[in-house]
């Protein structure tokens, strides 16, 4: 099901008596997601992400603006009547209820002509429970399991009634680092086999870009960029979205462009044309670094960490905000107090000193 | 190891001698008092050994007024006042502007004192030869037959102290099941409406096994305060509680001891021992049927 949201927005009274400003939590949303995919929902703590995934799933309405699943307007539908499926962070099972209780539990609800017999839903509640792997737990009850167990029953919960939407808000955050590498492949494949439209909420970067179809990085309620991980990647619009994503950060410079030239500090180091000439912020990557005896970056070396292929090595340079940390290919020698480096072009990014948006060369 | 047990004793010795001397020694003594027979307070002797107390206590017609009356009351007021309580919490639930306010309403009846809420209901139910009461000019403005409600049959006494009872419990239940509800973590009703279940099926397999524990508290006690209810009685009807056919086992057991027919602590402590096991008896069914019904979390 293809899901389109248009200039959503959506507001929340201020709860301070004092400041009687609202507070948007989401401005202006237009973005589709198409059918079939994995979105994930990318952006700091309290930037709107579970009030989005609330206004599809419709536990929340919309000050304004529209939502369509396909080409059905469901802006005023209640959630029941959105065919959704949805997880919360810390999964919500019924204590009181056996896992398979609470698979049972959204087709037992089921009314009228749409009723099932107990085998029929037995059946289903058994596939959903073999689709996420836990079909020798069905009688243990949700203490009785581990964080990766329970998140697996929520969303076989979630999926038993074969929504058209499955939402997943933070579904890895109660996971320790390795339970969530395997947890979000397992998302990946479950979303893989049943294609069905699946967007889920993270603050984690490293987790969005791995397993999703499209990214939605969000900053204050607003749509900074929208697009395959790669691309976001390669290519951010703003200074945010390229601070946001990528481990390890990309390295922050004031530099400033003079007659078609990029400097940072008193060294040119790209050739920038086009640009118009002052002061603006230069992002390069970790692996945009590489060492050559005459590169133009001159920096200090700090540390040098090997990690097998790799090298990373942290160094400082006077125009740099904060140290800075290069991938580099093992083969370099970089044994020196300096460090002089070469640029790769893909990997620099020029950004406005004042709006912080991205400026490309001419 | 030893000397750190000795402190440990130690340590526990104010509160097992306060333990020792105001509940073991009494429970003892009352045991003890049950068993003599023809026991005279002022000359501290007795005749002899047996149940004859017990005996006396179980066919004194009095005594099985109190226990009927006692009963009653349980049966009716402990499902009642928490039923109550418990749809009053969960539409106090729902309104969570207005829930402070109703909040602070409904607890005023538990800070007020019983015998003055007593003499409201006096003057609420009363009928005298020169005035009706207002529930009696309400009665008669709906064309039905005024009753003295103070004074008069025995089942307008029963409603007038089961209604004063139901009101004297309730504030009580109120604020415990509102807040039991809500610590209810709000994501489990957000997932069941996403599952379109019936606000029926999501009070009955959510919110009560959710709240259980403290329903099940709020029945306990309930049980065990209604047996004991006595200065509620006292309230409405006064003292002389045999008189007006609204006695209960604790006045019984009071009267025995201080009243009008006082100075026999013997049956006092007979009848005071069958309370103690009408109530264990309950409170034991009580946890028995709880085993399977209540979830704790
Ligand atoms: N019910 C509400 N009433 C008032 N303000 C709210 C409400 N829900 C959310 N907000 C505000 O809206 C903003 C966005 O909240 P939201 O929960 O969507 O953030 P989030 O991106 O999910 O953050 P997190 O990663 O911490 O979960 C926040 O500033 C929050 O304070
Ligand atoms: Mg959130």
């Amino acid at each position: 099901m293809r899901i389109y949201l248009e200039h959503v927005t959506k507001s929340f009274p201020s709860q301070n008596r004092k400041e009687k400003r609202n507070v948007i939590a989401v401005n202006d949303f237009t973005y589709e997601i198409p059918d079939g995919t994995l979105t994930g929902l990318l952006g700091p703590s309290g930037c709107g992400k579970s009030t989005t995934l609330n206004l599809i799933c419709g536990l929340e309405t919309p000050t304004s603006g529209k939502i369509y699943f396909g080409d059905d307007d469901v802006t005023l539908l209640p959630p029941e009547s959105r065919g959704v499926g949805i997880v919360f962070q810390n999964y919500a099972l019924y204590p009181h209820l056996t896992v398979l209780e609470n698979i049972l539990f959204p087709l037992q609800n089921l009314k009228g002509p749409e009723k099932l017999s107990k085998a029929v839903m037995l059946d289903k509640a058994r596939e959903a429970a073999d689709l996420v792997q836990i079909s020798r737990l069905l009688e243990r009850r949700p203490k009785e399991m581990s964080g990766g167990q329970q998140q697996r029953v929520a969303i076989a919960r979630a999926l038993v009634k074969r929504p058209r939407v499955l939402l997943l808000d933070e579904p890895l955050s109660n996971l320790d680092a390795r339970l969530r590498l395997q947890t979000r492949e397992e998302i990946r494949r479950i979303q893989r086999e049943t294609g069905i439209t699946t967007v889920f909420v993270t603050h984690d970067q490293e987790e969005a870009m791995s397993i999703s179809d499209q990214i939605v990085v969000m900053k204050e309620g607003i749509v900074q960029q929208i697009g395959k991980p790669q691309t976001v990647y390669d290519d951010p619009v703003n200074l945010f979205v390229a601070k946001f994503l990528g481990t390890p950060p990309v390295n922050v410079f004031s530099g400033e462009i003079r007659s078609g030239q990029l400097y940072l500090g008193q060294a040119p180091v790209l050739p920038f044309p086009g640009g118009r000439d002052g002061p603006v912020w230069v992002g390069i990557r970790p692996e945009g670094f590489v060492p050559s005896p005459d590169g133009p970056l001159v920096c200090s070396t700090r540390a040098v960490e090997v990690m097998g292929r790799d090298t990373s090595v942290v160094c400082t340079h006077p125009a740099a905000e904060a140290q800075i940390r290069a991938i580099i290919s093992s083969e370099h020698d970089v044994s020196g107090d300096t460090v002089r480096f070469q640029l790769k072009p893909a990997k620099v990014h020029v950004f406005d000193r004042q709006s912080e948006n991205r400026i490309y060369p001419a | 190891m030893r000397l750190r047990h000795l402190k440990g004793w130690l340590y526990l010795l104010p509160a097992l001698l306060f333990l020792g001397c105001f509940m073991i020694y009494p429970l003892v003594d009352v045991l003890i008092y049950s068993l003599e027979e023809g026991y005279n307070s002022a000359s501290q002797t007795y005749f002899g050994v047996g149940l004859y107390n017990f005996s006396y206590v179980l066919h004194d017609p009095y005594f099985l007024q109190a226990v009927k009356n006692t009963l009653l009351l349980v049966v009716i007021t402990v499902p009642l006042s928490t039923g109550l309580a418990l749809l009053i919490s969960v539409q106090l639930s729902s309104i969570p502007k207005l829930r402070d306010l109703y909040q602070t309403v409904f607890f005023l009846p538990y800070v007020t004192n019983t015998l003055a809420v007593g003499l409201v209901f006096m003057i609420l139910f009363k009928k005298t030869p020169y005035s009706d009461g207002m529930i009696n000019a309400l009665i008669h403005l709906f064309g039905g037959e005024t009753v003295d409600f103070m004074d008069g049959p025995y089942w307008a006494k029963m409603l007038v102290t089961c209604l004063y009872t139901v009101w004297i419990v309730m504030p009580f239940k109120i604020l415990i099941l509102t807040s039991a509800l809500a610590s209810v973590n709000p994501d489990y009703y957000k997932v069941a409406r996403v599952d379109a279940t019936p606000r029926w099926r999501i009070f009955t397999k959510i919110t009560l096994p959710m709240i259980s524990p403290m329903i099940f508290y709020l029945i306990i006690t309930g049980f065990i305060g209604a047996f004991k209810a006595y200065s509620d009685e006292v309230a409405l009807f006064g003292v002389n509680l045999n008189a007006a056919g609204m006695n209960t086992i604790v006045g019984y057991v009071y009267d025995m001891l201080y009243g009008d027919s006082g100075g026999y602590p013997s049956y006092a402590s007979a009848a005071a021992l069958i309370l103690f096991a009408i109530v264990l008896t309950i409170t034991v069914i009580n946890l028995l049927v709880s085993r399977k019904h209540v979830y704790y979390a």
